[in-house]
């Protein structure tokens, strides 16, 4: 019967021992989900730079000093889709597929797929009915809830995007790319106004 | 007998708080029917089997240390002895158990009253506060609180319990056992407060990362005090009185407090976070975290996510000025 | 039946014990170096490892407890965030019952049974190694999300809809269900090999009602875990179909229903706390009759209280579920039938206490632990009792006094005993003792810390403590007993530092034991210390249920197996009358591979259900590899 030396297996089982703990530190001192952001990076966050057309721009230097978090974020994307139904966005975008205001998975972005005119878009409001939510909500709910609406329009699901709600929601889940499995431009497009679909 | 069950949980009984500010978290502190009947079952079940352990490690300590004759392996005499012995102490545990079982039944059949009750009030519970609706005689909502539920002393109040997220619990332990809320279900919980006073509960199944902040407080009060409380909570919110607190609802308005909160009688009609409307009646905020007062209020919004990490109130920057404006016209709001 | 002429095959008959030694080293020894160790099909070898690696979860899930207790020593303390909170709650939660309980109670039956029955390895070897490379998958798995701050923050229990996918963001439930699946399909491989070892290979002569109670006890907990395990398979894996393909099982809004997940969890969960406390009551039912140098009295009536709880343990799982308004008709039933379960387990303890009674205690550190077993186990018994009643539990349920009373029944029940066994089986391991003077240090200390540390734990859920919370208010009345508490923990890590530093100490220079140290009764004492990788030259006969006691001088033994394969000996289920001689596997590889191949795939199908199916030709592969035919056959004889 073979066995190691038992400094071997003692060294061995150290290791793994000090491996697992050195793991434990890093993911210790690695930053947990956020839950409060201070205020100076609240300001920040507002700091968008958008184009003259209010379609496209630069995200602040905050938004890269923290990480991206709102684009691939689980937990932003999750808290997002919360804010989606307490601000009532449903009541003109439905469940994602659009009602009184347009469609999120039809492929088709009146101002543009960027973050930045997300962002703009719930901030301040667009013409024909598009309220403003920037005294409804802080800097990072309006960022959470963007990236949330972003993620909807994908065509191929992101890893972090939320699963389906507890509820009679018609469409698939997040995390199954409604947006690829409910896009049909059918016999005419969606928005023959605006010209072929991107 | 009550005396000697008391002695037996003396050691218990120490550790009973006479009355926290917050009022009494404790089953052993029965103030409620239900509670009391309860208290009774648990002191009677606590005394039955600690004498059976006494039993049990006396019988140990007995057999280890007990001075040993010759003895031979597989005599036959003694082994039937023992046989006996270990036959008779089984039908004792089938007795005592028996025994239990039926005490149980009876106070369970002692807990649930069938007859209509004089109060009907609906909880919602939510990550993580509880929002609770009075209604009318005819069922009609007439307003809604949140954290803080008051019932009249003596009279049988029925909660019907819903859960508006995930699975939470409400106990009050004073006055009853628990009762789970489950969404997609509906139950129901009975208060009946034998005295007057204010009695603490929490919630009792983990809902998430603030599971430990979620509290609430009964106030059990007599029927005039109980009246004039659901009089006082029916009109709209107070208007301010100072210049401070008029500049408050100004920023209460302005911000986006009011996209989540409601207090009735002003443009404020958010419904993701509680009630506001007399916030500065109530004993506590942040769900039994903080007693109501200016610098708590203060506190609490000029930074939520400090105090009570993860809820789902956000950190909504004021400057020191408009803090102390919306405190002063939150605490006016009485 | 002609080429197997014993002329020209090499039989173990009429040769010396030093050739026959040789041959069958030659036979059945792995040969050295790291992939012939990771080849190994050993059950000493795997169940040592396994073992090992069970201590290793049992004490960073200690570290984790203590981080705990230093969180909640006192009111609104701020050393560990509210998500870490939860996490490690969670963490320390599943790791002791899937990485620590269940693994080490079975590595203790793969490692006991065998040579308890009297054979030269378990059934199904390959598997077994398979098993514990999941295991070990599954750990990782575990503690690795938990270094990534993604470790699963739902509670051991993951109750949807808080685990479910509109309130779990991320992948921390993901990655709990998954460890799940890792954890159960190891438990199942193992639970199928200790069947079929029980029922197949004891020694000719070990008939039913000569099986050594412990022995019986792993049985009865093999059969629970086959029975309880696919609950909870299946409701991990719809969890995670709920979370990634949008199914609706736990939705009520589409006709799921968020109980459903709490009747499938109990319904494995309660027969869990049988998984581990079976295999530790059997264990004390070994130690004791050493210690008081006497047969345990009263066999029959505990092989029937063992089966007896593995039966009524699946009749009990609505007690978990008293507060969530079933029908008061339903929960009487189960209240009833909780408080039955006292029956059996008073047997057992009544049957101990008669044993003593009967015999001549020696106190040594194995029998010190089978003590302070009964003292504690018995007083978590009678709190078990007290949750059972209905309307007890509507006032304890998720309070402090159920993690009383559970830490009394598993630690107090289970882990008690395991120390005793570890110190009482030790040196038939490693051929070495553990040290006395330790051991009784290790034991008081643990003794007095568990007790002081759970005790009190009774009264503040009384005074009203709910369990789950990261911190508590300043005006509530629980500070005082929480850093009480929380500095008894201390005492309690303690025993548990001496204890590992005794196990370390005494592997490298313990005195050496020899085959029979205790002067036990059971088979496992009749070959050297620690065993042979064959374990017994000649498989040995049974005449009795103490073969050691009954028969000083020699062991009758058969022979007639070939020396030049491994080969062990079938016999039949009830009188165990040899039936055939069995030609066992040799070492492979191919189980490490198809370990790693489920695992990548299980990995996988956390991120995307595609995983399935493209994980799925690996592992057929490996599978393939592994039951290629090889061409022997068992004879009869």
């Amino acid at each position: 019967m073979k066995q190691y030396p038992v400094a071997v297996r003692l060294a061995s089982a150290a290791g793994a021992v000090v491996v697992l703990a050195m793991a434990a530190y890093v993911g210790w001192a690695r930053e947990p989900r956020t839950f409060r952001l201070p205020p100076p990076l609240q300001a920040g966050l507002n700091d968008i730079k958008l184009m003259a057309s209010g379609i496209g721009g630069a995200p602040p230097e905050a938004f890269f000093a923290m990480g991206k978090p709102y684009e691939a974020g689980s937990f932003e994307l999750s808290q997002g889709k919360r804010l989606y139904s307490w601000f009532g966005c449903a009541a003109c975008h439905g469940d994602g597929q659009g009602g009184k205001g347009p469609s999120f998975i039809d492929g088709w972005w009146l101002y543009g797929p960027g973050l930045v005119s997300i962002v703009a878009s719930i901030r301040d409001g667009r013409p024909h009915g598009m309220p403003a939510f920037r005294d409804k909500m802080t800097a990072d709910e309006i960022w959470q809830l963007a990236g949330y609406i972003k993620s909807l329009g994908a065509y191929s699901a992101h890893l972090s995007a939320p699963g389906r709600n507890d509820d009679k929601s018609p469409i698939p889940a997040e995390n199954r790319a409604p947006a690829e499995i409910l896009f049909d431009p059918g016999p005419t497009p969606h928005h023959p106004d605006q010209g072929p679909t991107p | 007998m009550r005396s000697k069950l008391n002695l037996r949980a003396g050691g218990l009984l120490l550790a009973l708080p006479l009355c926290g500010c917050n009022g009494t978290q404790s089953a052993l502190h029965a103030e409620g029917q239900a509670a009391t009947a309860l208290k009774g079952l648990i002191l009677l079940i606590v005394l039955v089997c600690a004498l059976v352990w006494i039993a049990v490690v006396g019988v140990l300590f007995w057999a280890l240390l007990r001075r040993r004759t010759e003895f031979a392996a597989g005599n036959k005499i003694h082994d039937h002895r023992l046989r006996l012995a270990v036959y008779s102490a089984l039908a004792a545990t089938a007795i005592i158990v028996a025994g239990l079982t039926v005490a149980s039944f009876y106070a369970t059949r002692a807990l649930y009253s069938s007859h209509p009750p004089d109060v009907i009030v609906q909880a919602k519970a939510q990550q993580w506060w509880w929002q609770f609706t009075y209604a009318d005689s005819e069922n009609r909502p007439l307003f809604q609180t949140a954290n803080e539920l008051h019932i009249p002393v003596g009279k049988d109040v029925l909660i019907t319990l819903e859960a508006l997220d995930v699975i939470h619990s409400l106990w009050i332990p004073a006055l009853a056992g628990k009762q789970d809320m489950i969404p997609g279900r509906r139950n129901e919980q009975r208060l009946h407060a034998e005295r007057q006073g204010i009695y603490r509960g929490q919630c009792a199944e983990f809902c998430g990362i603030q599971h430990s902040h979620m509290a609430l407080v009964v106030v059990a009060e007599d029927e005039d005090d109980y009246a004039a409380w659901l009089a006082e909570q029916q009109k709209p919110a107070a208007d301010p009185i100072t210049a401070e607190a008029e500049a408050g609802r100004a920023v209460f308005l302005g911000k986006p407090c009011a996209a989540c909160h409601t207090i009735r009688g002003t443009a404020a009609k958010g419904s993701t976070g509680p009630d506001l409307t007399h916030i500065g009646s109530r004993q506590t905020l942040g769900a039994g975290l903080l007693p109501v007062t200016r610098g708590s209020l203060a506190a609490w919004i000029a930074d939520p996510q400090t105090l009570k990490p993860g809820n789902n109130m956000p950190l909504v920057p004021l400057s020191s000025d408009e803090v102390r404006q919306v405190s002063a016209y939150l605490e006016g709001l009485r | 039946m002609t080429k197997d002429d014993p002329i020209l095959t090499p039989r173990d008959t009429d040769i010396a014990d030093a050739e026959l030694h040789a041959r069958l080293m030659r036979t059945w020894t792995s040969p050295p170096g790291l992939w012939a160790a990771i080849a190994t099909v050993d059950h000493k070898v795997i169940a040592r490892r396994y073992i090992a690696t069970a201590f290793v979860f049992l004490i960073l899930g200690g570290i984790l407890a203590l981080a705990m207790r230093l969180q909640l020593s006192r009111p609104e303390a701020r050393y560990i965030s509210p998500d870490r909170y939860n996490q490690i709650f969670t963490m320390h939660g599943t790791n002791m019952m899937f990485l620590f309980a269940v693994p080490v109670m079975e590595a203790m039956a793969v490692y006991l049974v065998p040579l308890m029955v009297g054979t030269r390895n378990i059934a199904f070897p390959r598997l077994n190694a398979f098993s514990y490379w999941m295991f070990l998958g599954g750990g990782l798995l575990l503690w690795l999300s938990f270094a990534l701050d993604t470790a699963p923050d739902v509670g051991w229990f993951a109750y949807v809809p808080l685990s479910g996918p509109e309130y779990g963001p991320g992948k921390r439930a993901d990655l709990w269900a998954q460890m799940i699946t890792f954890t159960e399909i190891a438990a199942l491989a193992v639970a199928v090999e200790i069947v079929v070892t029980v029922f197949k290979q004891r020694a000719p002569g070990m008939s039913l009602d000569r099986v050594p109670v412990l022995v019986w006890a792993m049985l009865v907990m093999a059969f629970l875990v086959i029975f309880a395990m696919p609950a909870i398979m299946f409701a991990s894996s719809t969890l995670i179909l709920d979370r990634l393909v949008g199914t609706q099982f736990y939705n009520p809004a589409k006709g799921g229903d968020a109980l459903l997940w709490q009747h499938l969890f109990w319904f494995f969960g309660h027969p869990e706390v049988y998984i581990i406390f079976l295999p530790a009551v059997g264990m004390v039912s070994t130690i004791l009759p050493t210690f008081v140098r006497r047969p345990l009295f009263g066999y029959m009536l505990l092989v029937g209280a063992l089966i007896a709880t593995g039966i009524l343990s699946f009749g009990l799982w609505v007690h978990h579920m008293f507060v969530t308004g079933l029908p008061r008709v339903g929960e009487s039933f189960f209240t009833a039938s909780s408080m039955a379960i006292a029956l059996p387990a008073g047997a057992q303890i009544f049957c101990w206490l008669a044993t003593i009674w009967a015999g001549k205690p020696v106190f040594r550190v194995p029998f010190l632990f089978v003590l302070g077993f009964i003292v504690t186990f018995v007083l978590g018994g009678l709190t078990g009792v007290m949750v059972a009643s209905l309307p007890f539990d509507t006032q304890v349920h998720d309070t402090y006094f159920v993690v009383a009373h559970f830490h009394y029944v598993l630690v107090g029940g289970a882990v008690f005993p395991l120390l005793g066994a570890v110190y009482y089986w030790f040196p038939k391991m490693t051929g070495r003792m553990m040290s006395e003077r330790l051991g009784k240090l290790s034991f008081w200390l643990i003794f007095a810390g568990f007790h002081l540390t759970f005790f009190p734990m009774h009264i503040l859920g009384l005074i009203g403590m709910p369990r789950r919370i990261y911190t508590y208010q300043p005006e509530l009345p629980w500070a005082g007993l929480n850093l009480f508490v929380s500095l008894s923990s201390l005492v309690l890590a303690a025993g548990f530092l001496v204890f590992f530093i005794d196990v370390v100490r005494s592997r490298r220079s313990g005195l050496p034991a020899g085959r029979n140290p205790w002067g036990a009764s059971t088979l496992e004492w009749a070959t050297a210390s620690p065993p042979p990788a064959y374990n017994f030259a000649h498989i040995p006969v049974v005449f009795s249920r103490e073969p050691l006691w009954d028969e000083k001088d020699a062991l009758p033994v058969t022979s007639g197996l070939r020396t030049d394969r491994r080969e062990l000996l079938v016999t039949s289920l009830a009188a165990a009358i040899p039936q055939a001689r069995e030609s066992v596997p040799e070492d492979s590889l191919w189980p490490f591979f198809a370990a790693l191949a489920t695992s990548a795939m299980l990995i996988g199908s956390i991120f995307t259900p595609w995983a399935v199916v493209w994980g799925a030709f690996p592992m057929a592969v490996t599978l393939i590899g592994w039951f290629w035919p090889k061409g022997t056959k068992e004879e009869m004889s």
